[in-house]
């Protein structure tokens, strides 16, 4: 196990209380979707897993590293809704970033931004700035930005919500396929049944808000996972249960 | 090519329509030199005063640039400070409005009169006017840092200077450069308005003394070519200052980018 939410709380300033007694284990290596309706607070238990934000009752514990203050910074990769990119820096200079603020030497940063990059299959865009590039590609970059620590733990935020389908469909299928070659840990935040299935080794649905567990599904499909995957019947079925998942905790 | 002839043709044959206009109404009215010279006169003057006007020119452009320079300084620096403590700038700032809105021909009489040194005083004169829009837009540029990013810093354990040098300072960058480029232009005018205060109380200094001593002497066609030379600069410092902005951006920045169509 890489983290344990223990009866998490989460209420706003202005009195909106976002997520209430969230109990939920995340393990080490798995590809954990949190998936519930819009405003149900998935993407303030992201931000509270990764320090952003106090967490106003319960709490969250690291059995691997101790403490939340003493795991290391770059245990965690944070991918954004919005490719969050300086856009006076170059692809590089971005993806180098987590390493720069952390003093990493020169020549070793360098090295792990090129190969953060390659990840992504972003080569040859490396001097580019940020508004040359697609919506996807961009996405790409945040993508090895957060890579480029090696995290044990990658955390999620509806990444490839305001993409196209088809470049999501074909940064589902990267991403995938990536996390089935480099085993982090993923937590991915999302309110696509299709993508949640596809993509996870099990799915926590959440209820309307303020956010609690309902159920979880575990997805035990085959790990190779390609287009074929989407037309089978297997696939077929997860996303008719988790969907019945999904209007029961939207109904509660 | 065709697009920067586009660009500078029309306002080029429209000036120089407008030249011809006022020369041939000079002429046929037979209007007197010393109520409206024509540009042909006006040019000429030029030549032949440019000895005592050069000078001149040099005086007030020198104030216009440490004036600059200096608002440079103390804009972004007061920004800094506005952005480090939110009591500072809550504090401040309203100080720094009074400023911007007390017309500097009210209170340069004032300074001329604190500061025995002239060219300090129209400096300072000329400081006040331009260091405001410096001020409020690196302020504004320094507060507009994504939210988003300034958590990612936060995630990987950024300390406040590395917040401040990898992602505040430069995102304020277009602002910046947005008050400079007013602030050029305003720079000239609080030298120039401060030089015909200072000029009527006697002190010799810079282009408005020349405007003034031509005005007291009829010399109406030095007088127009003063004010060429005043509107000439101005325009120069403008596009040099747009030429700096757009070159520092141009990598990046929406306000620099060449689109198609």
């Amino acid at each position: 196990m890489i983290a344990r939410l223990h009866d998490v709380d989460k209420i706003y300033g202005n009195g909106v209380v976002a997520v209430r007694g969230l109990s939920l284990d995340v393990d080490e290596g798995e590809f954990l979707s949190l998936l519930g309706p819009s405003g149900c607070g998935k993407s303030t238990v992201l931000r509270l897993v990764a320090g952003l934000g106090e967490i106003s009752g319960g709490r969250i514990e690291w059995p691997g590293g101790g403490g939340r203050p003493g795991l290391p910074q770059g245990d965690i990769g944070f991918v954004f809704q919005e490719p969050t990119l300086m856009p006076w820096a170059t692809v590089s200079k971005n993806v180098l970033l987590p390493l720069k603020l952390r003093g990493t030497a020169a020549a070793e940063a360098a090295a792990r931004t090129r190969e953060a990059i390659g990840l992504v299959g972003l080569d040859g865009f490396e001097h580019a700035y940020p508004r040359q590039l697609s919506g996807g590609m961009k996405m790409r970059v945040s993508i090895a930005r957060a890579l480029v620590t090696r995290p044990r733990l990658l955390l999620m935020d509806e990444p490839f919500a305001s993409l196209d389908e088809i470049t999501r469909f074909k940064l589902d299928n990267d991403l995938r396929e990536l996390w089935a070659r480099q085993r982090w840990t993923v937590v991915f935040v999302t309110h696509s049944v299709y993508e949640s299935v596809y993509l996870s080794t099990r799915i926590a649905v959440m209820t309307g808000r303020p956010g609690r567990l309902a159920s979880e599904v575990k997805i035990d499909a085959p790990s190779p996972r390609d287009d074929a995957f989407r037309t089978s019947s297997l696939y077929n079925e997860y996303c008719r249960q988790v969907s019945a998942r999904l209007a029961e905790a939207t109904a509660a | 090519m065709s697009h920067v002839v586009r660009r500078v043709l029309p306002p080029l044959v429209l000036g120089a329509a407008g030249l011809v206009l006022w020369e041939l109404v000079v002429r046929l009215k037979g209007i007197p030199y010393y109520i409206l010279p024509g540009p042909l006169l006006v040019l000429r003057t030029l030549v032949t005063d440019w000895g005592t006007l050069y000078p001149s020119l040099l005086v007030t452009l020198a104030i216009t640039g440490a004036a600059l320079l200096v608002a440079v300084v103390a804009g972004v620096l007061i920004s800094i400070l506005f952005t480090q403590s939110k009591l500072i700038e809550l504090g401040l700032f309203p100080y720094a409005v009074i400023l911007q809105v007390t017309p500097i021909v009210a209170i340069a009489p004032l300074i001329i009169i604190w500061v025995k040194n002239i060219p300090l005083a129209l400096l300072i004169c000329a400081w006040i006017v331009a260091f405001f829009p410096i001020v409020s837009n690196t302020t504004l540029g320094l507060n507009s840092a994504d939210h988003n990013l300034v958590n990612l810093f936060q995630l990987y354990g950024a300390s406040r200077r590395q917040v401040f040098w990898h992602l505040r300072l430069p995102g304020a960058m277009p602002y910046f450069l947005g008050g400079l480029r007013i602030s050029g232009g305003l720079a000239l005018i609080g030298a120039v308005v401060a030089e015909f205060v200072a000029g009527t109380g006697g002190a010799q200094s810079g282009l408005a003394y020349r405007i003034l001593e031509s005005g007291y002497t009829m010399q109406i066609p030095r007088m127009f070519a003063a004010l060429l030379m005043i509107t000439c600069s101005g325009i120069l410092i403008f596009l040099a200052l747009t030429a700096l902005s757009h070159l520092v951006l141009r990598s990046w920045h929406e306000s620099a980018v060449e689109r198609e169509g």
